[in-house]
């Protein structure tokens, strides 16, 4: 019997502010614990919240990336639990008129397209941090009350490839837009998985098993196999799957049943009577509509387009916006668009991986960069010496131009020398000019190495190459 | 939308809320959430057919605050309204969940 694998993903993504949701306190991360509290996070009695404009907005962007509707009517509801993570026992979340409805995540699966439909995005407040220990737990309410986005997807995904693939794609677009640092290590993005099985050629959905709280997409995969062929054998073997909530446990690589339905929560929702209902206009929706970045998928056509690179490039360069600002702004600077890819693709993406630097952390800029791709390009210099200037660069920054001056390293094509070079080459290396003589390819190289061996790797080795073969009459 | 609740369990509701009652005020408190929603219940003589529920008292909408920081409170001032803490952190019985 083979069955069909249905995946869904609750995303809560923290939404990049200053203040929490409801309260004026700091969000910066590395602040020692509990010092970011106040009588609204810390539901004092008496303590009123009120509303963070910007969160409202970031989540309004957000739906907007991922073609939502947006609602014109959206309110707040309080979700009864109890739990020391959140002190006033109860969190406030949309229940029933979240801020975003509908939308969707475009994918690749097996090679083909596929459209993985959103539901809707709620706002909500972040609980607090609890650390364990061997004989309590410590909490840290400096997370509680951070603005908390809720992207929930329809069960359309059927393998853990394709929940790989929306999760990348999700992130990438909300970073894109920038809304959140969707910093997995940080816990800026967190996913429920639901998923179910069902034998081939049954339409209804199998019954569901939820994973909770699962913070890296390498868990997520895992527990999804797991997951799969867990149930697959209960099924398999005549057994029903019982609707409950699990947990992954990495160590032990398997999920483990926290609460059946019998104990499923009763969040009593209603109304949160201390705020009121958010209403928006098509004016302050299209206003926020102005703020949003090109989506990459867009960004990838434009470059193939714009530029003349081919589909692999644009798409290895727009995956990373800085990478995508700073392919455009040196292009802007003068150098050459193919030249620009392929050094990004190549040397840049290659020391920036080795040195597990950022873009934004590096002294390179456009400006040097293209200067180095020009000199390039109008031959000034070599390839060799390119290459060899580009980790300096990297690494201090600095004027190309100036440099090549200072240190004589332009590029020999003045064919009066090279003839010199030429000359002594092939008097010193008889046997290899017999060699390429004879037809050996290799050997033209060897002789193409002296040359430059003997202008300190300053010739320009296609008129080297040239000058030898004119002087040995082929 | 919410179905309609007939009926309100206060011995259920009491459970969910952790809240501790005796058999009598069980009784009566039943007694008087029956007779509650049976006069809320009169509305469904009403054809409210494309009539939204009423959530808020007042006509306002749109209370919002700007995304500036506001003082918190003194890390000191916190923990002493904790019962116990320990490093800097509030101290609760072992949980896992
Ligand atoms: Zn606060």
């Amino acid at each position: 019997m083979k069955y069909i694998v249905s995946i869904g993903l609750e995303t809560h993504v923290q939404l990049k502010t200053a203040t929490k949701m409801f309260c004026g306190c700091n969000l910066s991360t590395d602040c020692p614990p509990n010092t970011n509290i106040c009588p609204v996070c810390m539901g004092l009695p008496g303590a009123l919240p009120l509303m963070n404009k910007e969160a409202v907005k970031l989540t309004v962007m957000s739906g907007l990336m991922l073609g939502c509707e947006i609602s014109k009517y959206s309110k707040f509801d309080r979700k009864n639990y109890f739990y020391p993570d959140m002190v006033k026992n109860y969190q406030i979340s949309q229940n029933t008129h979240p801020l975003c409805i509908g939308g969707g995540v475009d994918i690749t699966a097996n090679g083909a397209p596929k459209h993985i439909r959103i539901n809707h995005i709620h706002l909500e407040e972040d609980a607090a941090k609890i650390n364990h220990y061997a004989r309590h737990s410590g909490i840290d309410y400096n997370r509680c009350g951070t603005p908390l986005m809720e992207i929930v997807s329809e069960p359309d995904m059927s393998s853990p490839d394709e929940a790989m693939e929306y999760l990348t794609t999700l992130k990438q677009i909300l970073v894109y837009a920038g809304v959140s640092d969707c910093n997995l290590e940080d816990g800026n993005m967190r996913s429920d998985v639901n998923i179910s099985i069902r034998p081939e050629g049954q339409e209804q959905l199998g019954t569901k098993i939820e994973i909770k709280n699962m913070n890296t997409f390498k868990g997520i995969y895992a527990a999804l196999e797991h997951e799969i062929a867990r149930q697959t054998a209960v099924v398999s073997a005549g057994g029903v799957i019982q609707q409950e909530t699990r947990r992954w446990d990495a160590d032990l690589g398997e999920t483990i049943t926290m609460r059946t339905k019998e104990n499923a929560h009763d969040y009593r929702y209603f109304p949160e009577p201390d705020l009121l209902p958010v209403v928006l206009d098509d004016e302050t929706i299209d206003s926020w509509r102005k703020l949003l970045p090109e989506l990459p998928s867009q960004k990838k056509d434009r470059f193939v387009e714009q530029y003349a690179i081919p589909e692999y490039d644009a798409n290895v360069l727009s995956a990373q916006l800085p990478v995508a600002d700073f392919f455009e702004k040196t292009i802007a600077c003068g150098a050459q668009p193919k030249m620009v890819s392929n050094w990004i693709m190549t040397e840049l993406l290659r020391l920036l991986g080795e040195s597990g630097k950022e873009l934004a952390d590096i002294p390179l800029t456009p400006e040097s960069f293209a200067s180095l791709l020009k000199l390039l390009d109008k031959k000034t210099i070599n390839m060799p010496t390119a290459k060899e200037l580009f980790p300096e660069l990297f690494e201090k920054g600095g004027d190309p131009e100036a440099m090549v001056k200072e240190r004589g390293l332009g590029q020999v094509s003045d064919s009066g020398a090279i003839e010199g070079f030429a000359k002594q080459v092939i008097e010193a290396n008889p046997k290899v000019v017999e060699d390429f003589l004879g037809g050996k390819g290799p050997a033209l190289q060897f002789l193409v190495g002296q040359i430059m061996k003997l202008s300190r790797g300053k010739a320009n080795p296609q008129m080297a190459a040239e000058v030898i073969k004119k002087q040995l009459g082929v | 939308m919410e179905e309609k609740k007939t009926h309100i369990d206060v011995a259920r509701v009491c459970e969910l809320a952790h809240f501790d009652i005796c058999a009598e005020e069980m009784t009566e408190f039943q007694a008087q959430l029956d007779n509650i929603l049976a006069y809320v219940n009169k509305l469904d003589e009403l054809n409210l057919d494309g009539i939204e529920p009423t959530m808020y008292g007042q006509p306002v909408v749109n209370s919002f605050r700007e995304d500036v920081v506001t003082p918190s409170l003194p890390r000191e001032d916190v923990l002493r309204n904790a019962p116990d803490s320990a490093n800097d952190e509030i101290k609760v019985p072992k949980i896992v969940e």
